[in-house]
């Protein structure tokens, strides 16, 4: 076979050129200043924010519209929808970050673990992904939260199990295919362990696909915690975006507050979006083929 | 437009294809990189011309060239006629019929590049459709004839290429690209993923074509014995550049180039008494040539000149043209 | 200076060996099953069937053919890549599928590989160093401190002819075909190996660049007094380097001989065949070149060559052919071979 000189490869090696051309990446400096700017927000909250969400009493009146003193109107029960969302933030965020970190870890466990032994380990390994799979996200959700109690912990399990199995499968694809590449078989003959390979050879191997795919797992996350809150499953006694959007379904529409059902509503596609944005930047990065 | 006739051609020795001054240049992340460097040949009717060159010489980008089929970043200098009529001022009619009917392609890898859902027949029959106005049964008649003649049984035809071994979809490939009967095919290393025996039999359909048809070929390939197989006139590529053209015969036994020189007295022969061998040093360039002769890092016989001057084409001793300072000095002396 | 090697078919009776074998190969099988249509019946692949060689230390023993002829599924096999379906490997008289733990270990040290294609056979995650200090490190072999890895990292590119100051913080993405392979072959040094199996270890470079390597092989084993297994499908490289070459069809050990021996006197019809389709070559083409196997679970009774034979006969295609010792030092598979007119 003809030896081609081809571009920079899928696996680039060094960490900092990489890093260099995602910071100069115009989508995912939008991205970042997205994300840094929510996150700004939620480690700042008691600084930044005017009022507690939970004042007692409300500092404003119920359904006041967004003016000078209260920038995003109050909710039903006076006190600032502002406030609410930076705190708010806290919570979507802190959801969000962990529940991609146990699903994307859980998920490159199995998925490397089927993908590189196969037969029995895969097929088991593959069947118990493929049951969670077929079982319906939001019946599964609603089932499994009313029968541990609505809680943030409760959020938290419930996102982390419907999820996993995407990143197993991906990750298992991926494993596939780098096990049968001839750095696999190197390493085997030099004489590493099963363990070794797998943590020292395929796993940083994998780490853009990890990386992009947990980057978007958060804003799956944010959203399903909103979605869980909407529905009344998790902790509604937390301020989070989610739990802002549920009680302003029952108040809001009859009492035209349209600006309580926009600010959580905008903030949770925008924060979406940033994470979007650099998942695909990275995803951009890391393959060629996919560069314009 | 309808493409030249071979009836009209009485003067067969007018050249068929000529490249003139061929240049083309590649945006590339770290800058233009000119990959063909003021290339020039005449391929003639049912003449082989082969470009022999390794990975990153530009014989791939001269290939695609010709056919209009370079990628859009890609600035192009020079001229190439067909007949006389240059083919990067065709407009899209012209090159519409131009391509596949007058030159046609194989590019390299197509063997495995065949579309793994459809029959071979089916392939075939679309590319026909694709440029000629012929019905479906007309298409499906001249498919039949095509796999007959490059040696796969008609009954073969409604297989999958995975059915097809190595050499069989190579065939296949061919038989797309004479479809049309065209006056030259351009065979991107044609040879290079096929096993010794498989290559024999694609080489004899290579040279059959050749004698029986008048089809003219330009062989691409970094394999100088298989060039040597088949064709009449060779250029020998490096750095993007021809640095020497000449017969078979001058190219392989008695090159005047330091490069050629080399290649040829670096691969091991099968046959023959055993020879002194001795290796380049040094890798082909990719993209950044040296300044002077870009083979001057790696040349036995590099002088000062070389490392400042670029030398240009001229007549050798031996017949062919040849760009090396050695023969601006009138002696030869390349130890043969 | 060649020595005088001989191989045992399994159909003598006496054994030869002056010394014991560095490698012995006692009618290995590798069959794999495969499933060519999703709701097809599975089919076997009969990739190495049935092979007993012989190979002493400080050989350069080539194993040619085509694909499908199971030299690189044998290669595989012997650093465990694959495991037999039958049959035994020995290194030094020892069976290496059935080694214990200390056993592998010192196995692997012993043998290594050197892949065909530089540019997937690097971890790209992994800098020069990285890659060739990998192996002492799994074997608690490399030196401590970064300072003396470095050094015995640099010892090893110079042994390869890379100047270690600007190649050693590389990645392979930097590197050219040739470099690559050169880093490679040190990785595969680092261990102190005394047997290294080529896989095509040239194929994929650039002409211009293969000598060197080939080159380099020659000039470490001369150094270090190593024995090569080299795969190749390329009779040229293999006669340039090989002290003794087998050729291989779909599976089966066909003919071995010493280079020149082969290529002036091949026996068997698939060596001849091979031989006539070289580019260049002096010998007469046959007329009909036969087709390539396509169905590679389908094997036949006799000779697995019959069909292509130009020379075969009844005989041939019911009964399989042993490996025969014809002349010193020249095996052949065949009833009835090349320049052997007086049949049986």
């Amino acid at each position: 076979m003809q030896e081609i000189e081809t571009s920079v490869s899928v696996d680039s090696s060094k960490t900092s050129t990489n890093l260099r051309r995602i910071l100069h990446d115009r989508k995912a400096q939008a991205g970042f200043g997205i994300i840094l700017f929510f996150s700004f927000v939620a480690l700042t909250a008691p600084i930044v924010s005017p009022y507690s969400p939970y004042a007692f009493p409300a500092p404003g009146r119920p359904y006041t519209p967004p003016g000078r003193e209260f920038l995003l109107g109050t909710d039903y029960l006076g006190e600032d929808i502002l406030s609410e969302i930076i705190y708010g933030a806290r919570v979507s965020m802190l959801v969000g970050i962990i529940v991609a970190i146990l699903s994307t870890g859980l998920g490159t466990l199995v998925g490397v673990l089927a993908g590189y032994y196969g037969h029995v380990v895969d097929e088991g390994l593959m069947r118990a992904t493929d049951i969670v799979l077929i079982l319906p996200p939001l019946p599964l959700m609603i089932i499994l939260a009313a029968y541990l109690g609505p809680s943030l912990q409760t959020v938290i399990f419930v996102l982390t199990i419907t999820t996993w199995p995407l990143v197993a499968r991906v990750v298992r694809s991926q494993t596939l295919s780098l096990k049968e590449r001839p750095f696999t078989d190197s390493a085997r003959v030099a004489g590493a362990s099963d363990f070794r390979i797998m943590t020292k050879l395929l796993i940083p191997n994998l780490a853009t696909i990890i990386a992009a795919n947990a980057v978007l797992m958060v804003t799956t996350a944010i959203v399903g915690e909103a979605s869980l809150d909407f529905i009344g499953l998790g902790d509604i006694t937390v301020v989070s975006w989610g739990t802002m959007l549920y009680w302003a379904q029952s108040y809001a529409i009859f009492n035209g507050a349209w600006w309580w059902v926009i600010a959580p509503g905008l903030c949770i596609v925008l924060v979406g979006l940033g994470f979007v944005l650099i998942s695909v930047s990275i995803e951009r990065i890391f393959n060629p083929r996919l560069r314009t | 437009m309808t493409a030249t006739s071979r009836e009209d051609k009485s003067d067969d020795h007018s050249p068929l294809l000529e490249a003139r001054n061929l240049s083309i240049t590649y945006a590339s992340t770290s800058g233009p990189v000119r990959a063909v460097d003021n290339v020039s040949f005449i391929v003639r009717k049912g003449e082989v011309l082969g470009l022999a060159g390794e990975s990153g010489c530009g014989k791939t980008s001269v290939a695609l060239s010709l056919m209009r089929l370079h990628g859009p970043k890609t600035r192009i200098e020079g001229e190439i006629l067909f007949h006389g009529k240059n083919v990067l001022r065709m407009t899209r009619a012209e090159l519409q019929a131009y391509r596949w009917r007058d030159v046609s392609m194989i590019p390299q890898g197509s063997m495995n590049a065949l579309d793994p859902v459809m029959t071979i027949q089916r392939q075939i029959v679309e590319a026909i459709q694709g440029h000629t106005r012929k019905s479906s049964s007309e298409a499906a008649q001249m498919t039949k004839r095509l796999l007959t003649s490059v040696s796969i049984a008609p009954s073969r035809a409604h297989d999958y290429p995975h059915e097809f071994s190595g050499g069989m979809k190579q065939r296949a490939v061919i038989a797309m690209a004479l479809a049309l009967e065209p006056q030259l095919v351009i065979a991107d290393e044609p040879t290079t993923a096929l096993d010794v025996i498989v290559q024999r039999q694609l080489l004899n359909l290579l040279k059959y074509l050749r004698e029986e048809l008048m089809i003219s070929f330009i062989f691409v390939s970094h394999d100088l014995s298989v060039i040597g197989e088949i064709a009449d006139r060779v250029a020998v590529m490096y750095a993007g550049k021809i640095v020497e053209i000449g017969t078979r015969d001058a190219i392989l036994n008695h090159p005047s180039h330091p490069y050629t020189e080399a290649l040829v007295k670096s691969v091991p022969r099968v046959f023959g008494k055993r020879e002194e061998l001795t290796p380049i040093p040094g890798d082909p360039p990719t993209g950044l040539w040296p300044t002077g002769c870009s083979f001057n890092p790696r040349c036995k016989y590099a002088f000062n000149l070389c490392r400042v001057k670029e030398p240009q084409l001229q007549q050798s001793p031996s017949g062919s043209d040849a760009a090396c300072h050695l023969i601006d000095n009138g002696n030869k002396s390349l130890t043969r | 200076m060649r020595r005088c090697l001989r191989l045992d078919s399994h159909n003598t009776q006496e054994t030869h060996d002056s010394q014991q074998p560095i490698i012995e190969f006692k009618q290995v099988k590798v069959y794999f099953q495969h499933r060519p249509k999703l709701l097809g019946g599975k089919v076997t692949i009969h990739a190495v069937d049935d092979v007993t060689l012989r190979l002493q230390e400080g050989e350069i023993f080539g194993l040619v053919g085509e694909s499908g002829s199971g030299k690189s599924t044998l290669a595989r096999t012997v650093v465990k890549l694959h495991k037999p379906t039958a049959g035994e490997i020995d290194y030094r008289g020892k069976d290496i599928f059935r080694q214990d733990r200390s056993g592998l270990k010192q196995f692997r040290r012993r043998v290594q590989m050197i892949f065909q294609d530089p540019y997937e056979s690097l971890n790209p995650q992994a800098d020069v160093f990285g890659a060739v200090i990998e192996p002492l490190v799994i074997h608690g072999l490399a030196p401590k401190g970064r300072d003396q890895q470095k050094a015995r990292v640099s010892e090893l590119l110079e042994r390869v002819g890379l100047d270690p100051t600007s190649k050693i913080d590389r990645f392979p993405h930097e590197l050219s075909g040739g470099e690559r392979q050169r880093i490679a072959i040190a990785r595969a040094l680092s261990l102190e190996p005394d047997l290294l199996i080529a896989d095509e270890a040239v194929s994929m470079l650039d002409v211009s660049v293969r000598l060197g390597i080939l080159e380099l092989m020659l000039d470490l084993k001369r150094k270090f007094n190593l024995t090569y297994i080299f795969i190749t499908h390329d009779l040229g490289v293999a006669r340039y380097i090989c002290t003794r070459i087998a050729v291989m069809y779909r599976g089966k050990v066909v003919e071995i001989a010493d280079p020149d021996e082969l290529i002036s006197h091949p026996f068997h019809h698939y060596t001849n065949l091979l031989l006539a389709s070289i580019p260049g070559s002096p010998m007469r083409k046959p007329d009909q070149l036969g087709e390539a196997v396509l169905n590679p679970g389908l094997l036949p009774r006799g000779c697995r060559f019959e069909s292509r034979c130009p020379g075969a006969q009844e005989k041939c295609r019911n009964i399989e052919p042993p490996l025969v010792e014809v002349k010193e030092g020249h095996f052949v598979a065949c009833h009835f071979p090349l320049g052997q007119e007086s049949n049986n």
